[in-house]
């Protein structure tokens, strides 16, 4: 355990000082190469523009390396490996999708993944912009805003007991002691196993994420609503709107770039949701994910890889959509720059 | 925002709407922490939301047998203790019927048939009387109802690090987390000045593929990476999953977004301070090193916050890339093996999940500043 420990702080220090040692060598290097003083002023000028060339790709090297064996080389390959059988070995050309859309429990995952896209984006958008207006209202909003934002701190699996504790379940005549079934009992209701019930207890896993999220949308959209001009509130308010009016006719409008942006980011956490259903149900009882899915065909088995490269490719084909149009977004603001 | 015209009623309304949303908010982890403290017996037969009153319980016990008895001025007597030593348990009424186990309070005398008397006090101590001889090799059954004062422990967290593992995984998830954060944030730091203040051709392109794959699903990179891994290690003879393979990992998923946050940060340092150090001869290394990284700390911060709190939080990458020993399980992996495990047993699920929770609680709230900051700065991210 020691040796493990000290292992980390090894590695920290070489990690860091490999990384000092070849940024500073590298540019030392091409300083020597090509030399910008000490030389003919022709020749200085030559060299410096040689300089220009390459020390950009010096300063990117390491990073282009590791984004190309981590992300850029992956995504090419698991592409190619879902037209391939379990163990990547032999072309089976579109079996692999075709296994998936005939397949009940991929189905069921596609569905529930609807579920929760449909739900949990515009549930932490909605929650997320309420808790902002209300709290920009009263002298103990950030105190308030903190306790929303704390979930975010907290790992899905850990959300996933505290929320298992609030879900548990026990036999009749015990004492509850879950706090949703002792709510329902002394409201007079009957207990109930709230994870296996069917189709309803999808939406008991997304209120593990939509509490986890809210805090997220909360804090960026109460800058976006920071940022309103004040005068166009006021001018509202001396027309005579009421509080629904403003906060849907002038305040909502003004900030639909940063609802979008929160969307599509809840959007793309949601498509790849796993820890909760994997820790909660692991996707009995008619709760699976495609994200879980997938792993469980990595491994299932002794792993099958075409499968599960497949089932990685059909979220990736969900993101592509916001992967453009970030881009685009980010290309046009930084467009001259 | 214009506070004029809004009624008594109004008002109040937002301060019930907000604490209500802020009671559903905290009460979920106010719940473990409260578990994590409580005894176990208590866990299991109460609400957490009772942990500070006396909860009371049925019970039941046996007076000695007849061979205890002594004979005290014409009658027989048993006298003894229903309750076992160093419990905490305060006896509230009793019965010798199953049906009434609450038919005498505690300290009265209870008429039995045929002139027998029983007595049970607070404490449990009894005394059986009887004017003929006791008979029979078992005593008299006795129910009872006690009450139990709020007792908190640390017992739990002292079971769940010591024996349960929590302590060792504790232990392996600082081991990933440091490398893992302080590894990525130089390498990035180069790579976002370059592509903020350097000219170059595929400078543009290089900034999409980055913005790009920020939304990558990890999803994407696990096969390939799994199959590179057994490869490398059976080419050179050494285990596949290692820590050194999952710091790397981690640096390479990371990276996407540092980089991002990194450059839409330093492309905003003033343009005159480079240009000055530029004419006074400062090559773009120096600029960097002696301007823009010591300018760059409170980003720097920022993203160091998010890959702690990916890292430590993360269990899919764990779960793949590192094996499911003792010498590597994370705290995440060690919860989720738990569930499975030991389901039921609240009192071990709600400490450890407090264990694993603490940390990125603490980072959280004494660097809630940074925190916000990186959110703002980089909500392009896909989480």
């Amino acid at each position: 355990m020691t040796g493990q420990i000290i292992s980390a702080i090894l590695t920290v220090v070489l990690g860091v000082s490999g990384c000092v040692v070849y940024f500073w060598g590298a540019n030392r290097l091409l300083d020597m190469i090509f030399p910008a003083h000490g030389v003919s002023s022709q020749s200085a000028i030559d060299n410096l523009r040689r300089q220009g060339l390459i020390r950009p790709w010096l300063f990117l090297g390491p990073a282009l390396l590791i984004l190309t064996i981590y992300l850029i080389y992956p995504v090419i390959e698991t592409a190619r490996l879902s037209f391939l059988d379990r163990g990547g070995q032999n072309f089976v050309g579109t079996a692999n999708y075709e296994w998936a859309l005939g397949d009940r429990e991929f189905r069921q995952a596609i569905f529930n993944n609807f579920l929760w896209l449909a739900v949990v984006p515009a549930a932490c958008t909605f929650f997320g912009l309420i808790v902002a207006v209300l709290t920009d209202r009263i002298w103990w909003g950030n105190i308030a805003k903190m306790f929303v934002f704390m979930p975010l701190a907290i790992s899905f699996v850990g959300a996933s007991v505290i929320w298992k504790f609030i879900y548990e379940y026990r036999g009749d005549g015990q004492t509850q002691i879950g706090v949703l079934n002792a709510i329902v009992q002394w409201f007079g209701g009957e207990p109930q196993v709230w994870i296996s019930l069917p189709f309803w207890n999808n939406f008991f896993l997304m209120v593990i994420l939509i509490w986890i999220q809210t805090g997220f949308a909360m804090v960026i959209l109460s800058a976006a609503l920071r940022g309103i001009p004040d005068e166009t509130i006021e001018a509202a308010t001396i027309d005579g709107a009421n509080g629904f009016q403003i906060f849907w006719k002038i305040m909502v409008p003004q900030i639909w770039g940063t609802i979008a942006v929160v969307w599509t980011t809840i959007t793309i956490l949601v498509l790849k949701v796993f820890d909760i259903v994997l820790t909660m149900t692991n996707g009995q009882w008619n709760t699976q994910v495609l994200a879980n899915l997938m792993f469980d065909w990595m491994f299932r088995g002794g792993g099958d890889f075409g499968r599960g490269a497949t089932i990685a490719i059909i979220i990736m084909l969900a993101v592509i959509p916001i992967m453009i149009w970030n881009i685009r977004n980010a290309t046009r603001e930084t467009g001259g720059h | 925002m214009a506070a004029t015209g809004r009624s008594f009623a109004q008002r109040w309304g937002v301060h019930i709407a907000v604490l209500l949303i802020v009671i559903v908010w905290t009460v979920p982890t106010l719940g473990i922490l409260v578990s994590s403290l409580r005894d176990k017996d208590q866990i299991a037969v109460s609400g957490w939301w009772t942990a500070l009153t006396t909860s009371s319980q049925t019970g039941q016990g046996r007076t000695d047998a007849a061979d205890a008895q002594v004979e005290q001025g014409g009658r027989f007597v048993i006298s003894g203790n229903l309750l076992e030593d160093g419990t905490a348990l305060t006896i509230t009424a009793f019965g010798t019927r199953i049906q009434e186990p609450t038919a005498h309070e505690a300290g009265t005398v209870a008429e039995l048939e045929d002139g027998v008397t029983l007595q049970v006090n607070e404490d449990g101590s009894y005394v059986h009387s009887s004017p003929v001889a006791f008979e029979g090799r078992r005593g008299e059954r006795v129910f009872f109802e006690a009450s139990t004062p709020p007792r908190f422990t640390t017992e739990n967290y002292e079971t769940v690090l010591f024996s349960e593992g929590i302590g060792r995984s504790f232990i392996n998830s600082l081991t990933v987390t440091i490398p893992a954060t302080i590894i990525p944030i130089l390498i990035a730091a180069f790579a976002a000045y370059a592509l903020a203040w350097m000219r170059f051709p595929g400078r543009a392109i290089l900034i999409a593929v980055v913005i790009g794959l920020l939304v990558v699903p990890l999803q994407m990179s696990l096969i390939p990476l799994l199959k590179l891994y057994n490869g490398v290690g059976a080419f050179f003879g050494v285990p596949a999953k290692t820590y050194l393979g999952i710091w790397l990992a981690h640096t390479g998923f990371g990276l996407p977004f540092a980089i991002y946050l990194l450059r839409s940060y330093i492309a905003g340092l003033p343009r005159e301070i480079m240009e000055s150090a530029r004419i006074d001869g400062a090559s773009d290394f120096e600029i960097f090193v002696k301007i823009v990284l010591p300018l760059s700390f409170p980003v720097l911060a920022s993203f160091a916050i998010f890959q702690f709190l990916w890292v430590w939080n993360d269990l899919l990458v764990a779960m793949v890339f590192l094996g499911s020993g003792s010498n590597q399980l994370v705290l995440t992996g060690k919860l989720n093996a738990l569930l499975g495990s030991r389901g039921g047993d609240w009192e071990i699920l709600t400490t450890s999940a407090f264990v694993t929770i603490i940390v990125p609680l603490i980072v959280f709230f004494s660097l809630q500043r940074y925190f916000v900051r990186g959110l703002l700065a980089g909500s392009v991210k896909g989480g």
